[in-house]
């Protein structure tokens, strides 16, 4: 294993930690707050579980077929003529970078 | 003896359960805990919680209707469940999945069926009240997709009928339960763009539809349905930018004073006034953010009004006869529901993030108390049992 290598991983394990690169994504207290946000607010039209409501689900079996770009643009833009809003005045693109990855995986319940 | 009582008093709790109250239910209601999928009974006298009723799943948006003895609460959750409790037993009394993915429900005129209104797969089931077992199953119409479309906006009316909204399609359904065995639909198209709730005055004669694809709502009156729907306050928001919108208003009860209507306006700062008689915007009231609930005191001299995210930690209360708003307070992040007591000398609201019910004297305008609930979101005092279209 190369010493990249090496690095690159070590910076993956240590993951969102802002010593390690400063656009690593959401520290975890926002993380904390951004669940929050996806759990409750998102979830008023995605629903609590985001197995769907008004909105569609956003499970990773539903989102199978979205790339993380795209749903990346559709939570800072929305979807204009659907009530699909853009979040961008409350989330930086890294913060929905971090969110679309949550979603793609599964967030736990 | 000491030891005596004190498992006594350790034994209260299960015991409380096992025996029911004996005492009249008018002053009692239910909170849903939306995060643990439990509900609360509660004494609003006595501002004391009687029970906690626990195992109803996803209560997400939950909604509730009573029984007309208001001795049972009828909980629908997000994941389809229907679930009745006997409020005098804190207990769960029957519960089915009746659907995928659920929005709310409503009990019809003389108190025998319960119908649910599903967003999967989209319809309108309905339930004998006695056992909740099905008594007819109503698929919404297929949307281009080949889904049934998502039901929303489902309220009872006089004559045992159904109203609901389909949100895909752009249609307002009437289901005549008279004859059980032979549910009786008509049907409304091309009312206007994404309906998202409805609502029935309380003498149950209009059913309004909000649009969230189109300024304006549709309106039904049921004594005369051959009329068809009308669009009223057709020009609202018209050549203005609409905002984009965080949480979807709520449409529920009808706020009144005299002969004037007060509804949240979609995507706009604005508490919209219409003239009963006319179906005219009379005026506009400019507000602290997006209104969810906009909810008249029983005596229509005020109206509380709750707000979308971001501005969800906050309530404004309006008097109805200047149209000015007279206080605005800070209850806290996540203000998701209010509801007055049958009278109207105090209203209580849900504050989700402070995990707390707070109770605030309608006259005064100052917190009287407050408790403790995990996540609440709506509270539902059982005089609804008698009101249409609650
Ligand atoms: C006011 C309601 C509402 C809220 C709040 C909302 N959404 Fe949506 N969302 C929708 C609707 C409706 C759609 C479907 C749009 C369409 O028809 O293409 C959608 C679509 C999406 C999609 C695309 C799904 C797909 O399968 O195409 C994603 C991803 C998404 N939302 C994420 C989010 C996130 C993340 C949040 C919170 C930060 C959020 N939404 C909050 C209503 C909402």
């Amino acid at each position: 294993m190369n010493l990249f290598r090496m690095t690159m991983l070590a910076a993956f394990a240590l993951g969102s930690s802002a010593v390690v690169c400063a656009n690593a994504g959401p520290g975890a207290q926002r993380q904390t707050e951004l669940l929050h946000l996806l759990r409750h607010d998102c979830g008023s039209c995605h629903g609590m579980r985001l197995e769907g409501g008004l909105g569609p689900p956003l499970t990773p079996p539903a989102l199978r077929r979205l790339s993380n770009e795209q749903i990346v643009a559709t939570i800072l833009h929305g979807r204009p003529g659907t009530p699909m809003p853009p979040w961008r005045p409350f989330l930086s693109p890294s913060e929905a970078q971090w969110l679309a990855m949550q979603l793609k995986q599964g967030v736990s319940r | 003896m000491k030891q005596l009582l004190l498992t006594l008093m350790l034994m209260l709790p299960t015991m409380a359960q096992a025996e029911c109250l004996t005492r009249g239910t008018g002053d009692m209601g239910i909170i849903i805990e939306r995060a643990s999928g439990s509900v609360l009974v509660i004494d609003t006298s006595a501002h004391k919680v009687l029970f906690r009723v626990k195992g109803l799943g996803d209560l997400s948006h939950a909604s509730a209707v009573f029984s007309r003895d208001e001795r049972y609460a009828y909980v629908f959750g997000r994941d389809g469940g229907l679930s009745k409790i006997d409020i005098l037993c804190g207990a769960l009394d029957k519960r089915v999945i009746q659907g995928g993915n659920s929005i709310g429900g409503a009990i019809s005129q003389d108190g025998k069926l319960i119908a649910v209104s599903n967003y999967v797969p989209g319809g309108v089931k309905v339930f004998s009240a006695a056992d909740l077992s099905l008594v007819a199953d109503i698929p919404a119409t297929a949307t281009a997709k080949g889904k049934g479309s998502k039901t929303v906006g489902l309220v009872d009316a006089p004559g045992q009928r159904f109203v609901f909204s389909l949100y895909d399609t752009g249609e307002i359904w009437i289901l005549d339960m008279k004859q059980p065995g032979k549910p009786a639909l008509t049907k409304f198209t091309g009312i206007g763009r994404l309906p998202y709730d409805g609502l029935v005055t309380p003498n149950g004669r209009y059913y309004i539809s909000g649009l969230f694809g189109e300024d304006g709502l549709a309106l039904l009156d049921l004594w005369h349905p051959e009329k068809g729907v009308t669009r009223i306050l057709d020009h609202y928001g018209k050549g203005e930018q609409q905002l984009p919108v965080y949480k979807m208003p709520h449409l529920e009860g009808w706020a009144v004073a005299g002969n004037q209507a007060f509804l949240p306006a979609v995507g706009h700062h604005e508490v919209l006034v219409v003239n009963t008689s006319d179906w005219k915007e009379s005026g506009r009231i400019a507000v602290h953010g997006q209104p969810i609930f906009v909810m008249a005191r029983p005596d229509g001299r005020q109206l509380w009004v709750n707000f979308a995210f971001p501005d969800n930690d906050t309530l404004q209360i309006i008097d109805s006869e200047t149209l000015k708003i007279i206080k605005t307070l800070k209850s806290g992040k996540g203000t998701l529901h209010m509801e007055f007591t049958p009278r109207g000398e105090e209203v209580w609201v849900s504050v989700r993030d402070k995990d707390e019910i707070q109770i605030y004297d309608t006259q005064s305008l100052t917190l009287k108390t407050r408790f403790k609930a995990e996540k609440p979101s709506g509270i539902f005092f059982t005089n609804r049992a008698h009101q249409t279209g609650l």
